[in-house]
């Protein structure tokens, strides 16, 4: 268990003050608004939070991939001592598979339909000046290693033969098989069944802990990330409200949206109580609310909030969080 | 008028009854259309959902859940066996006789966006049932904005189309359709799994309330084990088109019967990460194919406690205990537990 | 993926309207195509101010003169006007295509529909005369049908209508069979809806788009085929000013006076491309998936 937050030297993703947007027809989306956080080799980092927090943009800003009209505005990629965001488009898609890796929700489109599962390994590994023959065994060990049964004929299957687990594992085997320095993961088991879920994640997990493998893995489920994660990042309207290790987070968490959206959870039998909910809904990114972006919802606002935007701040045990109440109580 | 109001003293038998129902989709094929093949979705399932209650039908994809839950309001209808509505076979029931019964139902599908009609404004779509009804002019109006302010849904959506709502909104649309003739039975179908955990959970919290107040009982579908529990009074787990264990909420969660059931629950997440290390029942291999299912136990190639009357027999599905069913030849021996101390 | 989805812009007009119009300025396509068939139509509304003369005054004194002061596009070999001509078969174009394509579309959609809907013998029979409609090569069955029910304006209209439906039933018909297991359509059989009900409340009002669309982009082909017919003598009949007609004639005079088949063949492109484009633009801005 990693309790520290990473330090520089050892981080193996430094990103520093991240500013994604969209420049949009209506105005100019800001997806992503000044997010910090590093991982260290072998971590499992889990980036939370509902959907349209900017948990994927970020994801995708790490890989340079995010779409068009969106742009990095501000901020600082680093993954190991390479400074992403200063490479060329060249340079950057050969960090891009070698040493930088990344699996989405759905492997049946990411997954090219008319090659072999094995033969897509296979041309991944021979990116890397392999002789095709000695790619193709590493295929099948490839797919053994991500648990394929009889790895050896399932390499000669077309992705729509094989189940949805399976395309995952082989996506996963794809992205691994170049043994990347760090693997995102975008919520690679929502479309799964959670008997096959809990079988990736396992998979998951122990890539990280054998090959010291980086994971950062992007879900909007808790579970999960209880499941998985060393540390937590939790993130509403763009922004990374609470950083803490999975145990903290779970056990005492911070900031009152993190506890919000535990308590919204069901846990328990019918007629054990309501689940408590978050009034109102999640603001325009086009149009944050002036202070803290969270303060119209949040039942512990106080006056400053409306007004300014809390800074993240340390608070001891690898722990940071961005909400003015703390300030004063702790 | 049939409204769906229930009567004074209720009927001994239960309001929803299937008896061996099946619903089998034949594989087109071959030259001549002619078709030898079946997905077996559905294969002989007996239940019972009582008035007032909550029955959740939890299990993965391709479980048959989704096509048992269309079995009942006739929406498709049985290969074999029988699916009865307040004692009468929806299957025999046709024209203005199975619209009456239709409409003692109310069903909510999974994906809200698509939930309702999208060249309609709202307010036409949740009127659209009483319209059929022949309610109209300022009746149907004060029986919208009734049914509106039930599901917490604000008048100014009622004006606007489905695509600017929100998620949520979107749901409490379809809900406030679905109810809106005081139906006795709602059907939900995955109602909060395209939903953000906490507008799920105002979806859930109204569900409950509604149940409380206007006595509904509902058939309650998801793959979630979390969700299920918190809503429902029994749960029945289905497994390649055969519900395999039927058991009060608390009772299955606590200890469940069959070998499925326990590898669901301990796949689940249990929101806590010191459970990780927790006792894990996990299955081989990927789900057989529904048009060719194993003889016998349709889990025993998965099964880790399978032995070999297992691949031979189909176990029925058999009382356990009170309230409780189960179909595995292996039940008494086997002690199953999952969570906190397992 | 890009989490950009999830913030919904809290929209207040009923209708949306004015941003298709923003977005419909901003397609080019569109644009011009508009432009193109504005001026068209208003030629045909106001003929009569427009063209200098009748468009069957002969003059016999003036035959096959060139393009001059007095008659600027040249006479014919009855010494009738070109331009007033022309102009006055704009009409023709016009109504022609729109009748044709109202009956296609009316029956190319029916079809679809109960195919699409049903499914099962309904579509099995159905998408087989699609599909045999599809085969034949259109304006030779065209022409056949005409010969069946004889030479005029109206029996080309019914013969150009008959041959050219299947595209509308074919895409009609796919969409029908994905609006049919959409949610919102299962409710209503939940409700009750008769399916009479379920095709007309539920299915045709989600493929109006489809339909403008396709409509648009068969009009230029109408009104081409029923120029084509027009030209070979089984259209129009002399001395209707249609555009068909005047080429087929003019054509006698190609050496000599070439400018009488000119300009209809002009004004028969600036009307088709009006159409394409105008169909193409609609087809990015109401169905940008049909793009292939």
């Amino acid at each position: 268990m990693k309790v520290m937050a990473a330090p520089p030297e050892t981080a193996i993703l430094q990103v520093d003050d991240l500013s994604v947007c969209f420049e949009t027809s209506r105005g100019s989306v800001q997806a992503v608004s000044g997010v910090s956080f590093a991982m260290a080799k072998g971590e499992v980092y889990a980036l939370v939070g509902e959907s349209g927090c900017g948990k994927s943009t970020t994801a995708l800003a790490v890989m340079r991939l995010v779409p068009p009209p969106g742009r990095i505005r501000r901020g600082h990629i680093r993954l190991g001592d390479e400074d992403l965001l200063a490479l060329s488009d060249e340079a950057m898609a050969d960090v891009r598979g070698r040493r930088l890796a990344m699996i989405f929700q759905n492997p049946l489109v990411s997954l090219n339909p008319v090659y072999r599962a094995g033969s897509q390994i296979e041309e991944a590994i021979s990116l890397d000046s392999v002789p095709r023959p000695v790619a193709w065994r590493r295929a099948i060990e490839v797919l053994g290693r991500v648990r394929i049964g009889d790895p050896a004929e399932r390499a000669l299957r077309y992705p729509h033969e094989l189940s949805g687990g399976m395309r995952q594992r082989v996506m996963t085997g794809m992205m691994i098989s170049r043994t990347p320095d760090l693997l995102i993961a975008d919520e690679p088991t929502t479309a799964l069944d959670v008997t096959i879920q809990a079988r990736i994640l396992d998979l998951l997990m122990d890539l990280c802990s054998h090959s010291g493998m980086a994971l950062l893995i992007i879900t909007h489920d808790l579970g999960i990330v209880a499941e998985i994660a060393d540390r937590v990042g939790v993130m509403y309207a763009g922004s990374l409200v609470e950083q803490a290790p999975v145990y903290e987070l779970y056990e005492d968490p911070l900031h009152p949206y993190t506890r919000m959206l535990m308590r919204a959870l069901p846990r328990l039998g019918k007629g054990q109580g309501r689940l408590e909910t978050i009034p109102g809904s999640v603001p325009d990114l086009i149009a944050l609310p002036a202070g803290c972006a969270f303060h119209p919802r949040c039942p512990e606002r106080l006056a400053i909030c409306a007004s300014q935007t809390p800074v993240s701040r340390v608070v001891g045990g690898g722990r940071t969080v961005a909400c003015h109440r703390g300030e004063v109580d702790r | 008028m049939p409204m769906a109001t229930a009567p004074q003293a209720p009927p001994s038998w239960p309001l929803v009854r299937l008896d061996s129902a099946r619903k089998y989709f034949p594989i087109r094929g071959g030259l001549f259309g002619h078709s030898a093949r079946y997905v077996r979705a559905v294969n002989n399932v007996s239940m019972t959902i009582e008035r007032g209650e909550t029955f959740g039908l939890v299990g993965e994809s391709g479980s048959g859940k989704t096509t048992l839950a269309r079995l009942i309001p006739g929406l498709l209808r049985p290969s074999g066996g029988r699916v009865l509505y307040d004692g009468r076979d929806i299957a025999r029931t046709h024209g203005g006789e199975l619209n009456r019964l239709r409409r003692r139902m109310g069903i909510v599908f999974q994906d809200p966006a698509s939930s309702l009609n999208p060249r309609s404004p709202v307010r036409a779509s949740i009127r659209r049932p009483l319209d059929l009804q022949g309610v109209r002019g300022r009746e149907a109006e004060r029986r919208v904005l009734e049914t509106i302010d039930r599901v917490n849904l604000g008048r100014e959506v009622l004006d606007r189309y489905p695509h600017q709502l929100s998620g949520g909104q979107q749901q409490r649309a379809s809900i406030a359709r679905a109810i809106i003739l005081n139906p006795e039975l709602v059907i939900l179908d995955e109602p909060t799994s395209a939903l953000d955990v906490s507008i799920q959970a105002q979806i859930l919290n109204l569900l409950q309330s509604l149940q409380e107040q206007i006595r509904l009982t509902y058939l309650f579908i998801t793959h979630n084990l979390s969700i299920v529990r918190y809503m429902s009074d029994r749960i029945g787990v289905m497994y390649l088109g055969k519900l395999v264990e039927v058991a009060p909420a608390e009772a299955l969660h606590d200890r469940p019967f069959h070998p499925y059931t326990a590898a669901l629950l301990s796949a689940s997440p249990p929101l806590n990460p010191r459970l990780r290390d927790r006792k894990r029942y996990r299955l081989e291999g990927d789900p057989p194919s529904l048009i060719s299912p194993p003889p016998g136990c349709g889990l025993h190639p998965r099964c880790p406690f399978a032995v070999e009357v297992c691949s031979e027999r189909t176990p029925p599905l058999v009382e356990a205990a009170a309230r409780r069913l189960v179909a595995c030849h292996r039940w008494e021996e086997l002690t199953l537990k999952v969570g906190p101390g397992a | 993926m890009a989490s950009t989805g999830g913030t919904r812009p809290p929209r207040r007009s009923p209708m949306r309207v004015w941003p298709l119009v923003r977005v419909a300025l901003g397609n080019g396509q569109l644009v011009v195509g508009a432009i193109l068939l504005l001026v068209v139509l208003l030629i045909a509304v106001f003929a009569e101010s427009l063209a200098p003369r009748a468009y069957d005054a002969m003059d016999l004194t003036n035959r096959l003169r060139a393009p001059g002061p007095g008659m600027l596009l040249g006479t014919d070999q009855f010494g009738r006007d070109t331009l007033s001509r022309i102009i006055y078969g704009s009409r023709i174009a016009l109504r022609v295509g729109l009748i044709v394509v109202v009956i296609e579309g009316v029956l190319g959609v029916s079809l679809g529909l109960l195919a699409g809907y049903y499914g099962g013998l309904a579509d099995r029979m159905i998408s087989f005369l699609t599909d045999i409609t599809w085969a034949l090569p259109p304006i030779v069955l065209a022409l056949a049908i005409v010969t069946v029910l004889g030479p005029g304006l109206n029996n080309v209209m019914i013969a150009i209508a008959l041959v050219s439906w299947a595209g509308y039933a074919r895409l009609i018909r796919s969409k029908a069979q994905g609006l049919k297991n959409m949610p919102f359509v299962e409710a209503a059989r939940a409700l009750g809806e008769s399916d009479l009900s379920i095709m007309f409340r539920y299915i045709l009002p989600n493929t109006f788009g489809l339909i403008v669309v396709v409509a648009s982009l068969s009009l230029p082909g109408a009104i081409l085929s029923t120029t084509a017919l027009s030209f070979l003598g089984l259209g129009s009949q002399p001395p209707a000013p249609d555009w068909g007609v005047i080429l087929s004639e003019g054509i006698r005079f190609l050496y000599d006076a070439p400018f009488l088949s000119i300009f209809p063949g002009l004004a028969l492109v600036w009307t088709v491309l009006g159409f394409t484009l105008l169909g193409e633009g609609l087809r990015d801005i109401l169905d940008p998936r049909m793009k292939a």
